[in-house]
């Protein structure tokens, strides 16, 4: 299979990317840090025989997409799966403080995903083959005060994937949304740990068994589906009340 | 989700002394620079945090993590020479290398530490007598300095910096990379033997017999023992099996335990200890056992359940552990008196291990192996009167010029460390101004500045 990765310097990109290369498929991977990138290709070099290609750049600049896109496919030859990772969690009292700062939460979790979807989608279902999975957040799922803008990109997005699946389906062409609850990455160092919280390695596992079974939406780790569950059920009129 | 300066989640693996670090700072680029800190603070690379003591902890600094810095750099079929980042732990090179053929030339009773540490501590293991330490099979580092310099260490290139960094505790600044030679292996499995012995006579004529055809040998002994059967235990050694002798299903399922929580203080006493070592010397009728085990059962039996050192309770456990040099019998003869000494204070716990080292040379300034016989315990933290068993062990091995292991230690005086590492003063031109540990500042009678 020949996978392209958005955001594959991210610790669950990294952590998946790992589980493939080792599978022996070939993986064209973008992200924004090129020495870290650097570091991921060798690695991924030297732990497989499969061809692994990257591309440094800033996917919230939407106008390098479409080229993004050729350079991969120009490379793998044709893209079977696309796995999107990139995002970043903002700073929610930076977004309340600043519009500008919200924008850019937005931009960097939806609209940049967004362009690259609709791209991607047009090219799968011209060619009536691909699969598409992306990275979205359990945070979608409710607004809370404590990171609700975060949550309005994640939730957007999973509203864009499920009418996407919606157009796709009668092209057999998944879409995979990935719902992730707390996982122990980088972009959570100053959160204070506890049992509910996954390693990337064991999310990357959640990733690709589920995307080899085409599943539509999966919470990752999975009891997330529960817990989610009991919080879009609260009435709003407690919710707003609750501190959570 | 509450937003924390995350400080005492990090502890080392005794759990024993706690310590408070300000936050910490996640090292997720081996060229990245070194993270700023305030100028009263001090940084120390914190990898797994196997360390038993307090050589990983950094109380009032901050803690740079290294498990980001989990990747490979090259890898060489034919030599079996990995470079590889320092945060990579030693489970994830065997997972890659032992389907490739090769294992790892030195390993500890833990897969769950990173390569750095493992550097760091310069390791010893099973085949101590063969292969000497880790750093034997260390070709070169990056070592990154906190004023900004990035100096590439081999025995010819900053040879100063690359012996004071081997064994050096992280204090000589932060490890990013490591080049090693790994060993060629036709299997995953060990060809082992397990002999029942009766004393410490025993054990030491059985590891002289073994050392010469075994790579791997050590003794588990029951350190309650008294009397004449003081020393008894199960001698274990082995050598990597051979292809015709692997079984033929390559695959063992090893199962997965893990301590969920703490258990309370009492479940740890001298009967239950009593009881348990009596059972697993016993459980072995035949004076010896041959058999051929996956490498996991054989050099990590407490790896198979996690968050062990939970037994222990909330209090935590020490580990002590001493190298004697032979000296014409005065070895042997100071390893009964340190067994003498636990069997009379009643305090000891399973797992004591024994072991004899080769004469192989340790290269870091710093390391602890040394030509002689090591013992390693552990100790439930009873407070004091566990404190005055371990100061009394410690002076016997002053007494006949042994060490004390620091990559354990969570208590020795200054006294004694400056008497187990008098190359102290040499070593510590090479500290890194901005680095230190809690372990440094203790030993060094610096603890509260």
């Amino acid at each position: 299979m020949n996978i392209a990765i958005f955001g594959a310097n991210s610790a669950i990109a990294k952590a998946t990317a790992r589980v493939w290369a080792e599978q022996g498929h070939g993986l064209y991977l973008v992200g924004r840090d090129a020495g870290k990138l650097t570091a991921l290709t060798q690695d991924l070099q030297v732990r497989a025989k499969s061809k692994i290609f990257s591309e440094a750049a800033d996917l919230t600049d939407t106008s390098k997409h479409e080229q993004i896109i050729i350079n991969a496919k120009n490379s793998l030859g044709k893209i079977d799966l696309v796995l999107m990772a990139h995002g970043t969690l903002g700073s929610q009292s930076d977004g309340e403080a600043s519009w500008k700062q919200t924008l850019q939460i937005l931009d960097s979790n939806f609209l940049s995903q967004a362009s690259l979807l609709t791209l991607l989608a047009n090219d799968f279902e011209k060619a009536l083959h691909g699969h598409i999975a992306v990275i979205t957040s359990v945070a979608g799922d409710r607004g809370r005060a404590s990171n609700y803008i975060y949550g309005t990109a994640k939730g957007a997005l999973s509203i864009f994937l499920s009418g996407l699946r919606n157009r796709l389906a009668a092209k057999n062409i998944p879409v995979t949304d990935f719902k992730l609850g707390f996982v122990d990455t980088p972009m959570t160092t100053h959160y204070k740990k506890g049992p509910i919280w996954a390693k990337p390695e064991a999310v990357a596992h959640g990733i690709v068994s589920a995307i080899e079974m085409k599943k539509d939406v999966v919470y990752l780790p999975w009891f997330w589906c529960w817990i989610m569950m009991v919080i879009r059920n609260i009435p709003e009129r407690v919710f707003k009340k609750m501190k959570i | 989700m509450p937003r924390t300066d995350e400080n005492s989640h990090y502890q080392s693996w005794g759990r024993f002394p706690k310590a408070e670090q300000q936050s910490p700072v996640r090292m997720t680029s081996r060229e990245g620079i070194l993270p700023p800190r305030s100028s009263d603070s001090k940084l120390l690379a914190y990898g797994m945090g196997r360390s038993y003591g307090d050589s990983c902890l950094n109380n009032h600094g901050h803690l740079i993590l290294t498990r980001d810095l989990d990747h490979f750099i090259s890898f060489d079929e034919t030599s079996g020479i990995l470079r590889a980042e320092a945060g990579v732990t030693l489970e994830e090179i065997l997972n890659f290398s032992v389907p490739r053929g090769f294992f790892l030339p030195v390993t500890p009773g833990t897969k769950f530490v990173t390569l750095g540490g493992a550097m760091a501590n310069d390791v010893h293991g099973k085949n101590h007598h063969v292969d000497g330490n880790i750093s034997h099979h260390v070709i070169s580092f990056e070592l990154v300095r906190s004023t900004g310099e990035r100096l590439l260490c081999s025995k010819d290139s900053n040879p100063d910096y690359f012996y004071a960094t081997i064994g050096g505790l992280g204090l000589t600044g932060l490890i990013t990379w490591i080049e090693l030679k790994l060993k060629p292996v036709d299997s995953p499995f060990i060809a082992q033997e397990v002999i029942k012995t009766s004393g410490l006579n025993d054990f030491f004529a059985l590891t002289k017999a073994s050392d010469k055809d075994f790579m791997y040998t050590v003794s588990w002994i029951d350190c309650l023992a008294k009397g004449s059967s003081i020393g008894r235990g199960l001698f274990i050694r082995g050598n990597h099996a051979t292809a015709s002798q692997a079984p033929a299903k390559n695959k063992t399922k090893i199962s997965k335990k893990s301590v969920p929580m703490d258990l309370p203080s009492f479940a740890l006493n001298g009967l239950t200890v009593k009881i348990f070592n009596a059972l697993y010397y016993n459980k072995q009728l035949s004076r010896k056992t041959s058999n051929i085990v996956h490498y996991d059962p054989f050099f990590y039996p407490l790896d198979a359940v996690h968050h062990w050192n939970r037994i222990y309770g909330k209090r935590g456990f020490l580990q002590w552990q001493c190298v004697v040099p032979f000296a014409g019998g005065a070895g042997e003869s100071a390893i009964k008196e340190i067994l003498e000494e636990i069997s009379r204070a009643g305090q000891g716990s399973f797992l004591a291990v024994l072991k004899t080292f080769g004469e192989i040379p340790s290269l870091g300034m710093m390391s602890f192996p040394k030509h002689g016989v090591t013992l390693a315990l552990d100790f439930p933290n009873q407070g004091p009167k566990l404190f005055k068993l371990l100061e009394r062990l410690d002076q016997i091995t002053r007494e006949c010029k042994g060490s004390v292991y620091a990559a354990k230690d969570a208590r020795m005086s200054p006294e004694s460390f400056s008497v187990f590492y008098p190359q102290v003063d040499d070593f510590k031109k090479f500290i890194d101004p901005d680095f230190s540990s809690s372990f440094w500042r203790r030993v060094r009678g610096e603890s509260g500045k």
